[in-house]
């Protein structure tokens, strides 16, 4: 069994209200090191067995398709150990 | 002349649109989501609300509801297709229009009357409209923040397919304030604030959206 991670992030040139929102929430925590933070999405899809390459160019489309919106988004797919 | 209006599960604002429809002379025909039937319908709205819970992005899951082949199809070959709010989303998702709608800018679920101008009245649900009519429609959703490329932005522009932008203060960060824009053959428009709401006094703060419906039937009978 293998687990693809598909992480998806708002493009840096799209504006992340929620990001902003968590960002400043830290400081009145008392957090003060974070210069900026932008919230991004992370899906573990479980397969059996390890993904062949041809696995890996669906797992590529499904998330060009319907994981990550490319008008805003950016996604990286990874196999997690 | 038939006009549907699609319920996916969580869509709010069928029955507003079905009677805005319907004051405006046409016939308003239900569809469902899991019907991949238009009942011979001449024109398509998709209304606001939240289809599939907004899970995922807005709109990404009900771009792939078997209606939506039959509905992508038909605007594709030039049938009027109207997409308010949740239904902008969809449109956005689908690819039919260019950009995405994204969380408000100051992440506030915005509920108001706005006003709004019109841009582009060439299209087959402003025909109805003059050109620089300032319209008052409600504006009630959370993500309304028109984004696109710089590209696409002067594209948007340079063609005149903005066919509404806010007027005032940008209320949720959209680009350049749009409101709504149209494809290139303008048959295909997708707008954030409601029309459906306003198209009588009594229930919405003006009449000012019942044009959006009877610019449909105008150009249908066309």
């Amino acid at each position: 069994m293998a687990i693809i991670v598909v992480e998806v992030m708002l493009k840096p040139e799209i504006l992340d209200p929620q990001g902003v929102a968590v960002g400043a929430a830290l400081p009145r925590l008392g957090f003060t090191f974070a210069k900026s933070v932008r919230q991004g999405k992370r899906f573990e899809i479980e397969i059996d067995g390890q993904p062949t390459p041809q696995q890996m160019a669906e797992i590529e489309k499904a998330a060009a398709t319907l994981l990550a919106n490319p008008v805003i988004e950016t996604y990286v797919v990874t196999v997690q150990a | 002349m038939k006009v549907g209006v699609i319920t996916f599960p969580g869509t709010l604002d069928d029955r507003d649109a079905l009677r805005a429809a319907k004051a405006a002379g046409t016939t308003a025909i239900s569809l469902w989501h899991n019907d991949a039937d238009l009942k011979g319908v001449d024109a398509v709205i998709l209304p606001g609300g939240f289809s599939y819970g907004d899970y995922l992005r807005c709109g990404a899951i009900s771009r792939f509801a078997p209606v939506m082949e039959k509905v992508i199809a038909a605007a594709n070959g030039g049938m009027p297709l109207l997409g308010i709010c949740n239904g902008f989303q969809v449109l956005c998702e689908a690819h039919l229009l260019p950009g995405a709608l994204t969380r408000n800018k100051n992440l506030h679920f915005l509920c108001r009357d706005q006003k709004l101008v019109i841009e582009n009245n060439a299209t087959a649900w402003t025909s109805d409209y003059a050109k620089g009519q300032e319209i008052v429609i409600p504006l009630k959703n959370g993500e309304g923040s028109f984004q696109c490329d710089d590209k696409t932005l002067a594209i948007l522009e340079g063609e005149g397919r903005i066919i509404a932008r806010y007027v005032g203060e940008n209320p949720n960060g959209s680009r350049n304030l749009i409101a709504g824009i149209t494809n290139e053959r303008g048959n295909i428009v997708g707008l954030m604030p409601h029309p459906e709401h306003a198209i009588e006094t009594l229930t919405g703060p003006s009449a000012d959206g019942l044009a959006f419906f009877t610019s449909v039937l105008k150009a249908m009978v066309k």
